[in-house]
């Protein structure tokens, strides 16, 4: 069977890149064909076809007679969709979103914002005044192209690194810094590490550290959400190391056998921490996964904001209208440390990054775009970032000076209302801190209260 | 490390000396107040010939590199452990015995002690490391339901005895819910498996060498917090400590105080308080192996002091302190002049601004002896 069916699969692909963005028509109905159980499906099963095909319940192939074994090579690598070349320039003009200006700079401008945000939160967490923190460097493309291309009602399952997709949404600096310093203005209240950040307000939950646990609930949001007739869909981000989890399989899998309208976004950025991709599975990447479990399946340049975006909006309308799972693997490169507490010079070169850095980042690539649209130039930039900066660190200097919530917010929320048991803890904490308040930070909190 | 960010960030001294501006001095770090304890180093051991200094994280590697050099089926397996480890535990090991015995896995903790049962099943000596205890729930079912198991259902045909879960443990200033957590107690109902949790280098290092040589699948849990922060002159050589046997660490009359890691420093530190403050004398015991656990230590010195204090970070309810607390009033039921007193984490999530009122710290500790010797 399966030689056949990834010779379809890899024709599939190269048909969506011939077409560009739009889905085969045949496939899809093919899909559609397995997935259900319409008739033509049951019909197949049960008459004998004259072609002797196989009748096992759990594939649909041919016979063979040749005994030839599956190749993981004996395809071609799936392509990279993209739009721009490296120097912003449209390569085929049909290919063009055909955004307007306002919506372009728009782009450009989240995607600065997100850059200096994080320029400022890294070095203040070197500082010491925040305890940890992640950048997104280099994957700025990922975040804007995806989040501009989906409605704002649509619902986000993060890993970590998406700060961007908030950014679109609106979520303001104040809430960003709020959160990193666990503060009183933070709507977490204080309770997770930094960049643990969600929004009921923008549809994005909150997230969770422990890594492709959000991606079985994307399924199961998209599945109720479907069930409920609303034109909305799920997207769940999660990097290429956490699609290495047990949970990114039940996830895929699950989204596949019950139809689920949910966008896979997978930010494959070259490393899990440490650990290169080719230490991380050895197929073609994780878009190649996407047939295999019967989903509609793409892979992006993520450093072109545009072809993001056309792959999303392309998504989107599969899952909106046809309700179908899709994967999206776009393909970056992390710029940054993986995080605070780590220095990747210790097992990557620093002329690997720079090369990421300097000749294919997709702030330069839109920059370049937009600059040869004219919609952009020195002067622009200059009093742009300027302008940024200035918000970005009075904004810090804010978050810094508030309070961190009162200790009774560790008690509550456990459950819906506290329990007994919470009840007579958080009293004998008051006590405790109350007899011994000298050796309790109790003047950098409000206070505790019942 | 400033070289990489700063390349994209030419920006970056600017906006450092604003921050530096904000305050003249550096909000003073919060989460050190209450949670702070002291490291009590041990004396070495003379009759184990030549030391080093080490610090938590060195003496674990020098106990793997022994295990490696003195085993050749030992391998090294996990998340990130070939470049040395996040913690730096396996720093220099894929070099001096190569890729094939200490590797980088693809980030799957199920698949990670799966693995590993696998290989112990054949008899090789697997030590796998899982990044965080806090991940180690993905890997549950292969734990719980397999390497527990695997002996006792085949009738003692086939076991999985090489088979060492390594995993950073319990609370480091700054961990949040998913950094901080001490599952000890989750594991200690799985008849099966041995527990251990070391509280410096020098016992780290003779515990992991049994626990990699124990013909029992053991979890070895690691108080991050000390990983650089407990140095101590530690053995060079080859040597081992035994499983479930607790050590008394300080000699008393009027209290016993049980801990394991971490907080047997918080509990040293508050034996000295008592001492100061309310002239009580307290006997500490460092309980070493969860699970099988020494009954007899703790026993024997509840009988003497007539009172016991159990701390833990794990939450209070259906913490391991549960577990000593009903066992000891059953054996020393007419010897106990107070209830036994439990000073654990209260029952939430590990919470990342409220770590210091969250932990069992030295004056929760101090408060639970002020009340058991007022009884
Ligand atoms: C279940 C689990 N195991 C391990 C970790 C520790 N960890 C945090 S991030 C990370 C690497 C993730 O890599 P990837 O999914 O590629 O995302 P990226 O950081 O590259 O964006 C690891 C191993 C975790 N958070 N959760
Ligand atoms: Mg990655």
């Amino acid at each position: 069977m399966a030689l056949r069916s990834f010779c379809r699969c890899t024709l599939f692909l190269r048909h969506v890149r011939n077409v560009g963005i739009q889905t085969c028509p045949t496939i899809s109905s093919r899909h559609t064909r397995l997935l259900s159980t319409s008739p033509i499906f049951r019909t197949d099963m049960a008459v004998p076809s004259d072609e002797d095909r196989p009748q096992f319940p759990g594939s649909k192939s041919t016979f063979t007679e040749k005994l030839e074994f599956l190749q993981p090579d004996s395809y071609d690598g799936i392509p990279v969709y993209r739009v721009m070349n490296r120097n912003g320039q449209v390569i085929d003009p049909t290919q063009d979103p055909g955004l307007d200006k306002d919506t372009i700079v728009k782009m450009y401008k989240t995607m600065t914002l997100l850059n200096t945000m994080d320029k400022i939160l890294y070095e203040s967490q070197r500082q010491g005044r925040i305890s940890f923190y992640m950048t997104n460097y280099g994957e700025e493309g990922t975040h804007i192209g995806s989040a501009a291309a989906l409605d704002p009602r649509d619902i986000v399952f993060g890993q970590y690194r998406e700060a961007g997709v908030l950014l679109w949404r609106g979520f303001r600096i104040d809430e960003a810094m709020n959160q990193c310093y666990g503060n009183a203005g933070d709507t977490g209240k204080g309770r997770q590490m930094p960049v643990h950040y969600g929004s009921k307000e923008l549809n994005f939950y909150t997230i969770s550290s422990p890594l492709a646990t959000q991606m079985p609930h994307a399924s199961g949001a998209a599945y109720a959400i479907k069930r409920a007739g609303m034109d909305i869909c799920v997207i769940c981000y999660f990097g290429e190391g956490a699609a290495s989890e047990g949970d990114a399989h039940a996830a895929f899998n699950f989204a596949a056998t019950l139809d689920a309208p949910v966008i896979f976004f997978c930010r494959n950025n070259g490393y899990a921490i440490s650990t290169p991709t080719k230490e991380q599975y050895r197929g073609d990447g994780i878009a190649i996964r996407g047939p295999a479990y019967g989903i509609t399946t793409i892979r992006v340049d993520g450093n072109d904001v545009f072809a993001v975006y056309n792959v999303v909006k392309a998504a989107r309308k599969l899952a909106v209208e046809e309700n179908k799972p899709v994967l999206i693997e776009a393909m970056t490169y992390r710029v940054g440390h993986h995080s605070t507490s780590d220095d990747s010079s210790a097992y990557r070169s620093v002329d690997e990054v720079r090369y990421w850095d300097k000749e294919d980042h997709p702030i330069g690539r839109l920059r370049r775009y937009m600059l040869s649209k004219d919609y952009w130039d020195e002067d622009k930039e200059k009093e742009w970032m300027q302008e940024t900066r200035k918000n970005i660190l009075q904004e810090f200097a804010k978050a810094e000076k508030v309070k961190k919530p009162s200790p009774t917010e560790m008690m509550t929320d456990v459950y819906d209302s506290l329990p007994r048991s919470l009840e007579k803890q958080l009293e004998e904490m008051k006590q405790h801190v109350e007899q011994y308040k000298e050796h309790y930070p109790t003047d950098k909190y409000d206070e505790i209260h019942d | 490390m400033a070289s990489i960010t700063g390349l994209t960030c030419k920006t970056f001294a600017p906006i450092s000396l604003f921050l530096r501006s904000l305050r003249k001095s550096l909000p003073k770090n919060l989460v050190r107040n209450a949670s702070a304890f002291t490291f009590h180093p041990q004396d070495p051991d003379k009759s184990l010939g030549e030391t080093a200094k080490m610090n938590l994280f060195q003496s674990l590697t020098n106990a793997m590199d022994i295990a490696l050099a003195t085993d050749q089926t030992a391998v090294i397996f996990g998340e990130d452990v070939a470049f040395g480890g996040v913690f730096r535990c396996t720093v220099g090991l894929a070099d001096k015995y190569g890729k094939d015995r200490v590797f980088n896995t693809p980030l799957c903790e199920q698949g990670i002690v799966g693995f590993g049962i696998g290989m112990a099943s054949v008899g090789a000596t697997a030590i796998a490391e899982i990044q965080f205890a806090d991940y180690i729930y993905p890997a549950y079912d292969q734990i719980v339901n397999e390497a527990a198991k695997f002996r006792y259902r085949s009738g003692n045909q086939f076991n999985v005895g090489g088979l060492t879960v390594r995993s950073p443990w319990g609370a480091v200033g700054h961990g949040a819910l998913y950094h901080s957590q001490s599952p000890e107690a989750a594991f200690a109902s799985c008849p099966g498996l041995k527990v251990v949790i070391p509280r410096g280098p020098t016992q780290a290092k003779g515990l992991l060498l049994s626990c990699i040589r124990d013909r029992n699948p053991c979890i070895y849990f690691e108080p991050k917090v000390l990983y650089r922060a407990a140095v101590e002159e530690v053995p060079v050589q080859d040597y081992m400590i035994p499983l479930s046997q607790a050590e008394v660490i300080l000699e008393g009359n009027d209290i016993t105080l049980v801990g394991w890691g971490t907080q047997v420093h918080v509990l040293w530190e508050v034996a000295e308080l008592a001492k100061e403050k309310l002239g009580v004398s307290c006997e500490l015991i460092d309980l070493q192996t969860i699970l099988p656990w020494d009954e007899e230590t703790v026993v024997k010195s509840v009988q003497k002091t007539g009172r016991l204090l159990i701390a833990h970070e794990a939450p209070l309810t259906g913490g391991f302190a549960a577990e000593i607390a009903s066992t000891i009033q059953e054996q020393c039921f007419l010897h106990l002049e107070c209830p036994i007193q439990r000073v654990c984490g209260w029952d939430t999530p590990f919470p990342h601004i409220f770590e210091p009122f969250y932990l069992p710290d030295k004056w929760r500790c101090l408060e639970a002896i002020r009340k058991a010797v007022n009884y």
